[in-house]
């Protein structure tokens, strides 16, 4: 049976860091740190604790992230 | 965690995994048109349980069967019904798992429904060899990134593409373990494989885009632009060297032989 793996996810940013970067909390309880991808970089979306967001994950490294959405 | 296994582990692996692919043989002498998924189900659990073994999947997250089965565009996990009755030209790719003596095995296998196109056998063949390059990378001192590449290579030079959502994974005391074992990847990259490990790789190809669609029961997959997918699994256990295939394709292919004569 194949495992379904975490290329999508929603979570909840928990802390902001430096450089663009969040702790954010996953639907599964994992807690990883994400970059905010540059396309919302360029369109100045504000991320904020709290706020809900889409990561996207790679199965090689389950520690990192990618924020690609935040929702309203 | 990574549990590594000792050599006497890895032999009440190769019990299980031998018990899947005796069931999967037993169910490949069943298929023809006519036969519902869930006559395949059944027969599967009464085959395993005769076996003293249990199905592995039965109840696994909520999964209400003893086997996947998945028609034509759907990817994995499907669920059997009586209402999916197997038609000329189908495929089903059949994933079987036993529980026996505290170690899972896991296995699957995509068969053929009577006369089926030529496009579709080149499909199967290339994913079959594809799940064999990968096995051949499974040896110490590798990563899993070479697996992953092996396949992805392999299947992408023909013009099939990989799906990334549904992966392989580790094999053991649990049915998911880790490592997480993807069917793509970049050679060098990835966890280290170790003697002891074992892992269960499975390529998921599809004949056309690698997007997948996840079907209201939630669990069945199917691919978004409802081209065929196949669907190989071996459990292996990585050593020194080569790599040793627990399952067993050879009573399904010596089945699948005796049937066609």
């Amino acid at each position: 049976m194949a495992k379904q793996t975490a290329i999508e996810q929603d979570g909840v940013i928990i802390e902001a860091l430096s450089n663009a970067m969040f702790r954010v909390e996953l639907e599964n309880g994992h807690v990883i740190t994400a970059h905010i991808s540059g396309k919302m970089r360029m369109h100045y979306i504000r991320i904020l604790p709290g706020d809900k967001v889409k990561v996207e994950m790679s199965p090689y490294d389950l520690s990192k992230g990618r924020i690609t959405f935040r929702y309203k | 965690m990574i549990f590594l296994k000792t050599d006497e582990e890895i032999e009440l692996l190769r019990i299980s995994n031998q018990i899947v692919a005796k069931a999967l043989a037993e169910l490949a002498s069943m298929i023809a048109p006519g036969v519902t998924t869930a006559q395949l189900d059944k027969r599967a659990e009464e085959f395993i349980r005769d076996h003293g073994a249990v199905p592995g999947f039965l109840g696994y997250n909520g999964f209400p069967n003893s086997i996947c089965t998945s028609v034509n565009e759907q990817i994995v996990h499907g669920i059997p019904s009586d209402k999916t009755v197997l038609k000329d030209g189908d495929i089903i790719s059949i994933d079987c798992g036993a529980y026996i003596n505290g170690f899972h095995g896991d296995s699957a296998y995509t068969f053929t429904v009577g006369e089926v196109k030529q496009e579709i056998l080149d499909l199967l063949r290339i994913t079959k060899e594809s799940l064999y390059l990968g096995i051949e990378q499974a040896v110490e001192g590798k990563r899993l990134g070479d697996i992953g590449n092996a396949i992805q290579s392999h299947c992408e030079a023909h013009g099939y593409s990989v799906v990334r959502e549904m992966i392989g994974h580790g094999v053991g005391r649990n049915l998911h373990e880790s490592p997480e074992v993807p069917n793509y990847g970049r050679k060098g990259y990835g966890t280290l494989l170790k003697s002891g490990m074992t892992i269960a790789i499975e390529p998921m190809i599809n004949l056309g885009k690698r997007h997948l669609v996840f079907e209201k029961d939630g669990w069945t997959t199917r691919t978004a632009d409802r081209m065929p997918s196949a669907h190989f699994e071996h459990s292996v256990a990585i050593r020194k060297g080569k790599a040793d295939i627990l399952s067993s394709f050879e009573y399904v292919e010596h089945v699948l032989e005796t049937k066609i004569n």
